[in-house]
């Protein structure tokens, strides 16, 4: 035990005396979180209008106001004519023109009935349909409003939409579990392929096999700096999320602490078998960040829904660790639901763990032949 | 030179059908220092493996250090030293950070540890070094850490895979002084070369050809025996006949 522990205390002077190694630990998580959580945003805010008024009277300035005042939106210019609406698009801060008809406020009250048109700027479609729809339900409920509690005549059906477990739809609830998911497996299997590999590749491996410490004390030696320092990275993250974006847990925080370390185990063994098949350094950083890094953003449900691909990708995903954590860490951080809903998941994650030391070990006793 | 630690009767590896060590005998005396030589190949490393416990014999005797190589492979790690050609110190830690390290894989006391750090420094006047990364040493004082490293728990056998690779004449002739020394205190010396000017200093050597010993005997004797002035020229004369 006294050999094993001097083995764990050098392997964490090789961690801090090595900034880069510290940075990545450390930096990179929380600057992915910042940009993932900032940066990369598919919700609303300020978005720039402008307006086309041709009637001019006090319902289209009570709506324009309503619109604006929404905190979604912000004017950018009060057009003239039609004419003006391709430059201002071309101008580049406008993202949506809305343009009243003719004697838009007349036509409403003595009639019941008046249009408005939303020119939305198609080659950004994603906000353009959350635009289109934002405004959409901003003239409903302005209509309502007008048309008062006792709606004559006409028969209306109101649809009333409520976004269960995120209701104001924030996208910080979809990165914050996508982002701790890649970067505790990036982390953790890029740290352990590399500080297994530099062993071999400096001959200290040889040493280390010839002394008395057994194979698997020094794996695990090499192995558990980085599953503490995974761990409270994991904290690191989760108090980041709620403190800037205020992004709560709402299940257990043990069980997704408990979910954390098997996935962070998952991940070092994951590390360990990609040592045992790579003979360098450049091929193990490679094999964790191309083999790990693109699959997980692109295929594990983190920013694609899995239901949308093809089959083939879907079979594809279903390989990868990633996938099910994020479901797992889902569930617990934002339904708030327990492990009796996600212990299939568990199992798997587990099931993987599993395999990955077995064919570690394997890889690794055919070597030593 | 009369206690055998090294004992070898009849070794044979086979990985498959390729037989890598072909019926190997030899013994090696307490504080002698034997050198053992062959061409890439020839299967130097895998008896090499099997004497310090990675890997176990297919069939013949072997005794390392009073220890059996199929069953106390325990035993034998404890009681041996290593050093590869790559240097085995950690660069990002200082000269005592290694030392510490490593004396504690092989179990010695804290008090022990710092007995030997000290002893060692004055020796090679280290005391500078101390608290240095290895990665601000010369090579020629590295390779000489990593030696007294390799015998730093009093080993009954040290082996060297390639100690000198790549370092030059002057410095290898330093280390061998080292070698010398470390003889001297009765540590048997195991070492592989390139280097056949090396192989004269040996007390014995063994050159290895195919998984075979082709020749096993004192330098001197070598030399008269295949009528020659260099181990070299004895080595090129059993390599290519």
């Amino acid at each position: 035990m006294k050999r094993f522990l001097g083995f764990v205390k050098k392997e964490f002077l090789h961690i801090f005396r090595d900034y880069r190694t510290l940075f990545i630990l450390f930096g990179i998580p929380v600057a992915q979180i910042l940009i993932f959580g900032y940066a990369v945003s598919t919700d609303i805010k300020n978005a720039g209008v402008a307006f086309l008024d041709l009637s001019k009277d006090e319902v289209t300035q009570k709506l324009t106001d309503k619109i604006i005042s929404s905190g979604f939106f912000k004017k950018t210019e009060t057009l003239l004519n039609y004419n003006d609406i391709d430059m201002v698009f071309k101008k580049g801060k406008t993202k949506a023109v809305i343009v009243f008809e003719e004697d838009f406020g007349k036509k409403l009250i003595n009639q019941g009935k008046a249009s408005l048109s939303i020119i939305a700027d198609g080659s950004e479609p994603n906000t353009a349909t959350l635009i289109t729809n934002y405004t959409t339900a901003i003239v409903n409920d302005f209509t309502m409003d007008l048309a008062g509690p006792v709606s004559n005549n006409s028969l209306r059906i109101n649809p009333e939409v409520k976004m269960r477990y995120n209701p104001a739809l924030k996208s910080h609830f979809m990165f914050v579990p996508g982002v701790i998911t890649l970067i505790l497996i990036l982390i953790c299997a890029l740290m352990t392929s590399v500080t297994i590999t530099r062993e071999k590749e400096f001959g200290t491996m040889e040493v280390l096999l010839v002394s008395p410490l057994r194979p698997i004390q020094i794996i695990l030696g090499k192995v558990m700096p980085y599953f503490i320092l995974s761990f409270i990275n994991v904290l690191l993250i989760l108090a980041l999320s709620w403190l800037v974006f205020g992004l709560p847990v709402k299940g257990s925080l043990i069980l997704l602490l408990a979910e954390c370390m098997l996935y962070i185990l998952m991940s070092l063994t994951l590390g360990i078998l990609i040592s045992t098949v790579s003979s360098n350094m450049q091929q193990a950083i490679f094999i964790s960040l191309v083999g790990l890094m693109l699959p997980t953003i692109l295929l594990s449900g983190f920013i694609f829904p899995i239901e949308n691909m093809p089959k083939i990708y879907d079979y594809v995903s279903s390989i990868l660790p990633p996938r099910y954590f994020i479901v797992i860490i889902k569930n617990i951080m934002i339904k708030g639901t327990g492990l009796m809903y996600i212990w299939k998941e568990t199992l798997i994650l587990i099931v993987m763990t599993l395999i990955f030391i077995g064919l570690s070990v394997r890889n690794f006793k055919i070597r030593l032949e | 030179m009369n206690k055998k630690v090294i004992y070898v009767k009849n070794l044979v590896k086979k990985f498959g059908s390729f037989v890598a060590n072909d019926n190997l005998s030899f013994e090696v005396s307490a504080g002698e220092i034997f050198g053992f030589l062959g061409a890439n190949g020839a299967g130097k490393t895998t008896t090499l493996r099997i004497l310090s416990g990675l890997s176990k014999p297919t069939s013949g005797e072997v005794n390392v250090a009073g220890f059996d190589a199929y069953r106390q492979t325990e035993q034998i790690k404890k009681n041996i030293g290593y050093m590869c050609q790559k240097f085995s110190l950690y660069e990002d830690l200082t000269v005592k950070e290694n030392i510490v390290l490593y004396g504690g894989i092989y179990g010695m006391s804290k008090s022990l540890i710092r007995e030997r750090l000290i002893d060692l420094l004055a020796k090679i006047h280290f005391q500078e070094y101390e608290n240095r990364m290895i990665s601000d040493l010369p090579l020629g004082l590295r390779q000489k850490l990593a030696f007294s490293v390799a015998v730093l728990h009093e080993p009954k056998i040290v082996f060297l895979d390639e100690p000198t690779g790549g370092v030059d004449p002057i410095t290898r002739r330093q280390f061998w002084e080292t070698i010398y020394e470390t003889a001297s205190r009765g540590i048997t010396v195991f070492v592989t070369t390139h280097y056949m000017d090396e192989a004269e200093y040996c007390d014995r050597i063994s050159i290895m050809n195919n998984g075979k010993i082709v020749a096993l005997d004192t330098p001197e004797k070598l030399k008269k025996q295949y009528n020659a002035t260099t181990i070299e020229e004895v080595f090129i004369k059993i390599a290519r006949p």
